[in-house]
């Protein structure tokens, strides 16, 4: 009998995955530092010719997020919205990325050669000096890179318990909330006074305070978090599902009643403390500790009781201390990104941390990835361009993003880069061999 | 005491839309251990689908052409919805279940939550935003017994519900389809190897349980005839939380939480602040939830089983 074996003549890759596998090789040899120049190469064309080439192309303004939203009103602008995009975005971006690989290459390289944190901090520093030349064209997008870094944030700490824990947690808006409100009362009564009476506080004190207002919302909502943490002992899936999603409509309930903090009205006047650099700090802090969590014992251990837990009991895992710890470190990290979500919109009311709010914690964080840090980072970003881009579309948005999240469910369950690991050294690192001994031996490519 | 009678009439009729609502998601979660959070979505699409049934059939008689008694109009009504809501559960259930059968549940409720956004702003964007009046289909005439007053249409849907139920109660245990989704519910990897067809057997649990759903949305526009297309949000959540409370897979269980989640709405709403509503029965669920993490009528399951 003849076996035919599928290996024998590989299949022609075809379509789209023929097209994505040529372009992930053109850009095989790009290191990150290499894609962080090219985009600050491009902030910098924008900020320089970016509205006298507009102008010259037929468009009234800059296109804000790339065009998109000018060509949704008005489609007849797509071919000027293209190139727009084409001289200012794609066409510096893939220069600098392609042709100065051997520099970015040889730069990256010489980074290593100092401790990691050196390499770290250096491409964060440019990393926010494109991010600030980007935003600073308008408001509307320093706003956009606020909010979409807070969701980094609250999807990064929801992965911890969703995905690293393989619980179904439904109460993260609830500690957004106790953060939210939380750092709000510090700052408020503190610094700008209220019906009780005036500040206390003089305002130049107030950004060295803040930080602190930001961790005591953090462990407020650890507290809160100790709420679903003890019947997490007891119970796990489902119905510790409904006990989170109880403890969020307590949480919000709570809020609404709460008559020195407005009530359903809300509760406003936040300072303006929250500034794109702040929230940029504090969005990389939460990276790096969450990423460090992870690939700690503790983490492991969190996938260990995700996966058994009597295996991982019998394994020696303190699965009581591991629940509480992991919820606990969630809990605080919502709480930070809801402080800092209150002081970036200078206003809050429990509406916001309800039903809503939950349907889109959950998209972002299954259309990015369980289990993933880069995951998060990607599907917070992706959601919140997505929901930014589109919204032009008025209704029709709330149609084609749950739709394009089906799509993701249906072909890749565990969403788009699930179960991956977030490896700095490999992230830092050059693309090409650089030492003698890399070059021998490195294997020929395949 | 009048005011506590009455208010125990107005939590079974609360009750009754819970309990309907809450008996879909828990046949879905019995057969197939997986949450439909499209169901409280399908429940609005009942009602508005009611709402047109409704308004067709009155102006159909209103011109003559159709000639019913007003009861035979509202059991033609109900019986119609259901029928139509339960193709809209099967189509969500072969659209974003069926393909993930063997994908982590979560996703599958993922998909659930999705189809229900798109069915609140599809609706959004055919109808628009102006809020549907449901018609009178029945005359109502109140009754006064003491210091309780009733009117007909509360007593109808307090009957039929029940009534309902216990169809649905006897359907699963005396016929053979009945028999298939129990059997199905014990264990869902060796019975279809059996000969139960799964995939039958998953469609006929959304259909049955869309059309229950469909029924308390018709009864929810008889007796609060504001219709909104985001109506299901919160009724599905909570009914959501009424099926777990009741019990993995238990018509009883369901049945008695939902009409629990209608006796604490009202009551909280009696005796504190309504604004108070979610803060207090919440809080007792959670207590009822520590006691008995498996609900009412709920028997541990594997601990493997996660979402």
């Amino acid at each position: 009998m003849e076996v035919t074996t599928g290996h024998s003549s590989p299949t022609p890759r075809k379509g789209f995955r023929r097209i994505w596998n040529s372009i992930s090789q053109f850009f095989a040899q790009t290191p990150l530092l290499g894609w962080i120049l090219g985009i600050l190469i491009a902030s910098t064309l924008e900020l320089l010719i970016g509205f006298p080439l507009a102008r010259a192309i037929g468009l009234n303004k800059a296109p804000v997020l790339f065009g998109v939203d000018i060509a949704l009103k008005t489609p007849l602008l797509l071919p000027a919205t293209l190139l727009y995009d084409l001289i200012i975005y794609i066409f510096p971006i893939v220069l600098v990325v392609r042709f100065l690989n051997p520099l970015t290459n040889r730069l990256a390289a010489w980074l290593l050669r100092f401790p990691m944190w050196v390499s770290a901090l250096v491409h964060m520093g440019l990393l926010y000096l494109a991010l600030d030349l980007w935003t600073s064209v308008s408001d509307y997008r320093v706003l956009v890179a606020k909010l979409m870094m807070i969701a980094i944030m609250i999807t990064l700490s929801l992965n911890v318990v969703n995905g690293f824990m393989g619980e179904f947690s439904c109460s993260h808006p609830g500690f957004m909330a106790l953060g939210a409100y939380s750092a709000s009362l510090v700052t408020v009564f503190l610094f700008i006074g209220s019906d009780f009476g005036p500040a206390i506080l003089p305002e130049s004190l107030g950004p060295f305070i803040f930080p602190i207002a930001l961790i005591l919302g953090g462990l407020v909502a650890s507290l809160g978090a100790l709420l679903v943490a003890f019947p997490s002992f007891r119970t796990r899936g489902d119905y510790l599902a409904i006990i989170s999603l109880a403890f969020m409509f307590i949480v919000k309930s709570l809020f609404e009643n709460l008559e020195f903090l407005g009530g359903a009205r809300g509760f406003g006047n936040q300072p303006n403390w929250a500034s794109l650099p702040v929230v940029f700090i504090w969005t990389m802090l939460c990276i790096w500790i969450i990423n460090n969590f992870v690939q700690s014992t503790m983490g492991k251990a969190l996938n260990a009781v995700r996966d058994n837990e009597l295996a991982a009991d019998a394994m020696t895992v303190d699965t009581r201390k591991t629940k509480m710890i992991t919820f606990l470190f969630a809990a605080f990290w919502a709480g930070v990104a809801g402080g800092l979500f209150a002081h970036v919109l200078r206003y809050v009311n429990p509406g916001t941390f309800g039903l809503q709010k939950l349907a889109e914690v959950l998209a972002m964080l299954y259309f990015g990835g369980l289990n993933s840090v880069t995951g998060s980072i990607v599907g917070a970003i992706g959601y919140n361009l997505l929901s930014e881009m589109l919204r032009p579309l008025e209704l029709f948005k709330w149609i084609i993003i749950p739709l394009l999240l089906i799509l993701v469910m249906l072909y890749r369950p565990t969403g788009l880069i699930a179960f991956k690991e977030f490896d700095l050294q490999k992230i830092l690192q050059p693309k090409t061999p650089q030492t003698k001994e890399e070059v021998e031996n490195v294997t020929p490519a395949s | 005491m009048g005011s506590f009678l009455q208010n125990v009439v107005n939590a079974l009729q609360w009750g009754s839309f819970y309990a309907l609502i809450a008996l879909g998601y828990s046949m879905v979660y019995g057969v197939l251990m997986l949450f439909n959070f499209a169901h409280g979505d399908i429940f609005m699409v009942g009602a508005y689908i009611g709402f047109f049934i409704a308004t067709g059939l009155i102006s159909l008689s209103s011109l003559g052409i159709l000639t019913l008694p007003s009861w035979a109009l509202l059991a033609l009504t109900i019986l119609l919805a259901m029928f139509l809501t339960s193709f809209v559960g099967m189509l969500v259930e072969r659209i974003g279940y069926r393909p993930l059968r063997g994908a982590p549940r979560a996703s599958a409720a993922i998909t659930g939550l999705m189809i229900g956004i798109i069915l609140e702003t599809g609706n959004l964007a055919i109808l628009g935003a102006t809020r549907k009046k449901f018609p009178d289909i029945i005359e109502t005439t109140t009754f006064q017994l003491g210091e309780i007053s009733l009117t007909n249409t509360k007593i109808l849907i307090v009957l039929i519900s029940l009534l309902l139920m216990f169809a649905l109660h006897q359907f699963i245990q005396r016929t053979k389809w009945g028999m298939a989704m129990r059997a199905m519910s014990s264990d869902f990897l060796v019975v279809p190897l059996m000969g139960v067809p799964l995939n039958t057997i998953a469609a006929l649990t959304f259909g049955i349980g869309s059309a229950l759903a469909a029924a308390a949305g018709v009864f929810y526009g008889l007796a609060y005839p504001v219709l909104d297309p985001y109506m299901g949000i919160e009724y599905g959540w909570k009914a959501f939380v009424a099926a777990i409370l009741g019990g993995r897979g238990s018509v009883v269980g369901a049945a008695i939480a939902g009409f629990l989640m209608g006796f604490l709405d009202i009551f909280v709403a009696t005796y504190f602040p309504s604004t108070m509503r979610n803060l207090i029965s919440f809080s007792i669920i959670l207590i009822i939830l520590t006691f008995r993490p498996h609900g009412f009528f709920g028997t541990a399951h594997s601990a493997s089983l996660r979402l």
